[in-house]
């Protein structure tokens, strides 16, 4: 949060540099004297922990282009190279492909801990819409990397993925000549890829400046959702308090990244992606990387047109208004409490929220016409009953619902637990729990 | 906009140089970026391999081969008299995409040869290739070709009969030279 500077230079090179460029005021205002609530849990080490998935993922990768040779004619070749003779290639392909696992774990984290927080309410709107918009380039990036060692699942994981926008109407199959650079997927392809792949995580650490910088004005969110009323009783300077907090959980999160690095490299990925791409035939089973599969899952559960709009552009749309959704959820939650702590009522929604989609993600990989439930079958002998794809069509219901709906209306309706009057407060509170009654607690909306 | 033109009186000559060199330095930002859009597109390499010629002659009634075409495959089907004849008792009120059996089996000369089935071999839906080429493939529950992917079932003219594909397999520009060749594209 703003506050005044307590940088003090000392020695006669710090003043000189700190009436030129006052870099490293702006380091000491934001990472060691930077008040913060608190009352910070666990859950809040996870924005450090993916930046530091974001520092490892260009660190491994600048090393992998220097081996790596975009081409569709050598790239697998290049790859295994890259396995087999590099020194310590192995490593650092297996650390750069587990690490885009680690990392959309990391951030998946990091939103449903804002969901569940109401860390995107004013005044952080913008900081919420910043990390919107690093998860879409994430995306972006992780697509076009999954393409490079130009296997099977990367070739056709780009042909299905960039024949999504020749639903559009009209303009849709030149848009997709314009993405491929010719009539397939080809080389063409493999090249943009290559590049774009190379520069959107600059990008993305540019937006992440923004993104902190978006933080550091109205300060970290936290628990209890009140804002901070006392810079003396409510926070505690980022350093060492929040410094150690991190780094213990960085340290912790690096363990179970080592565990798939070292025993289990290719738990996450898809073997047919170790046959080199072939342009005429198809795998049986296409599935997308883990991380993609609610939204793949969306995609696939719209099966029928509404009026003159075709199920696939239907499908697409679905799919991308489902992370589009999430920019206006600031202003799609009509509730002065920020915390579920305090909301009876949408703190379970949220839990059935993350259940749905996580059965949105196993739909993503299921085959869309497995029979679930069999209720018989029909006049031509084939079964029927309820599949996949209808239970990722409740599934996409509820992911809707829950932004458009349960947010705006159960925010008026529900009645709000009472909330501390400050931080400090809550924290006192927790210590002195067991000697019975309090006080001291007021109804909400306290600010 | 100085202080002494009020929006309410007459644009004036200043006005319009500014509307002018707005226009022009919008017209010169357009026409930057339109090569660096452009560059994108296929290139004269890509385009200069867009046709191919196709040799007939080998392939039996009954079997169907793929040639390599601007990166994709080309169904060509030599069909039997069973399989031409289902396709066109097909009723076209039944089809998703209707299209008689006899259009897509006319080459750009206008030339019909219902014997041959000459078909872009990717599905509509998002671009897999359909099985149903080899004789050992899953032909679907219509007996011309099946994708595995999202299970879109094509008959034996490549029209779309069930599954999530809009439209029926596109038929490219081909016209037979000769006659046991064809030139496709």
């Amino acid at each position: 949060m703003s506050h005044p500077s307590t940088y003090n230079p000392q020695s006669t090179f710090t003043k000189w540099l700190d009436s030129r460029l006052p870099i490293v005021r702006l380091m000491h205002d934001s990472f060691v004297d930077f008040p913060t609530p608190k009352n910070l849990n666990y859950w809040y080490t996870f924005g450090g922990i993916a930046a530091i998935m974001l520092v490892v993922q260009i660190v491994t990768g600048v090393v992998l282009a220097m081996h790596y040779t975009p081409h569709a004619d050598h790239a697998f070749e290049s790859v295994e190279k890259i396995m087999r003779d590099v020194n310590y290639g192995w490593l650092i392909r297996y650390m750069h492909a587990n690490g885009a696992s680690m990392f959309f774990i990391a951030v998946y984290i990091h939103m449903a801990r804002g969901l569940y927080y109401g860390s995107y309410k004013a005044p952080r709107e913008i900081l919420w819409i910043l990390g919107v918009i690093i998860f879409v380039l994430m995306m972006a990036a992780a697509f076009m990397g999954y393409v490079l060692p130009w296997g099977q699942m990367s070739f056709w994981g780009a042909t299905v993925i960039t024949n999504l926008f020749s639903a559009i109407p009209v303009v849709g199959d030149s848009i997709v000549t314009l993405l491929w650079g010719g009539f397939a997927v080809d080389n063409a392809t493999l090249n943009r890829f290559f590049s774009l792949h190379y520069l959107v995580p600059f990008i993305i650490a540019g937006v992440v400046i923004l993104h902190i910088w978006a933080l550091h004005i109205p300060g970290n969110n936290n628990p209890t959702g009140i804002e901070v009323k006392s810079v003396e009783k409510d926070t505690v300077p980022f350093h060492p308090y929040y410094t150690v907090k991190d780094a213990f959980a960085i340290v912790l999160f690096l363990v179970l990244f080592a565990v798939f690095v070292f025993y289990q490299p290719n738990a996450l990925g898809h073997p047919d992606n170790y046959i080199p791409a072939n342009p005429l035939a198809t795998p049986a089973h296409i599935v997308p990387e883990w991380y993609f599969l609610p939204f793949y899952a969306i995609l696939r559960a719209i099966t029928f047109d509404i009026g003159p709009l075709e199920a696939k552009l239907l499908g697409v749309m679905a799919m991308f208004g489902a992370i589009f959704v999430l920019v206006f959820i600031p202003w799609l939650d009509t509730s002065k409490v920020k915390s579920l702590k305090f909301r009876p009522i949408m703190q379970w929604l949220f839990v059935f929220f993350l259940i749905s989609f996580l059965i949105l993600g196993w739909c993503g990989q299921a085959d869309p016409d497995k029979m679930l439930i069999q209720a018989g079958t029909n006049a031509a002998g084939e079964a029927v009953g309820f599949k996949v794809v209808h239970l990722s069509q409740i599934t996409t219901i509820y992911y809707f619902a829950y932004f458009l709906i349960a947010m705006p209306i159960v925010g008026l309706i529900e009645t709000p637990k009472p909330l501390p009057r400050s931080i400090s407060e809550s924290v006192l509170k927790r210590n002195e729990k067991k000697e019975s009654d309090v006080g001291g607690a007021q109804p909400a909306p306290a600010e | 906009m100085s202080a002494t033109t009020q929006s309410s009186e007459e644009p004036t000559r200043r006005d319009f140089i500014h509307l002018m060199a707005a226009g022009a330095g919008g017209l010169g930002v357009a026409a930057v970026a339109w090569p660096f859009i452009d560059q994108m597109n296929p290139d004269a390499g890509v385009k200069a391999l867009a046709s191919i010629e196709v040799d007939l002659g080998p392939i039996e009634p009954g079997q169907a081969i793929k040639a390599f075409w601007r990166g994709k495959p080309v169904f060509i089907r030599h069909r039997t008299p069973e399989e031409i004849s289902e396709a066109e008792a097909v009723d076209l009120a039944e089809l998703r995409d209707p299209e008689t059996d006899d259009a897509r089996v006319t080459d750009v000369t206008g030339a019909v040869r219902p014997e041959w089935l000459i078909m872009v071999g990717v599905c509509t839906h998002l671009g897999c290739i359909p099985l149903g080429v080899d004789a050992s493939e899953n032909k679907g529950d219509y007996g011309g070709y099946y994708c595995p992917c999202h299970g879109s079932h094509y008959d034996t003219s490549g029209r779309i009969r069930r599954g999530p594909a809009p439209t029926n397999l596109p038929i490219p520009e081909y016209a037979f030279v000769g006659d046991t060749r064809v030139k496709i594209g």
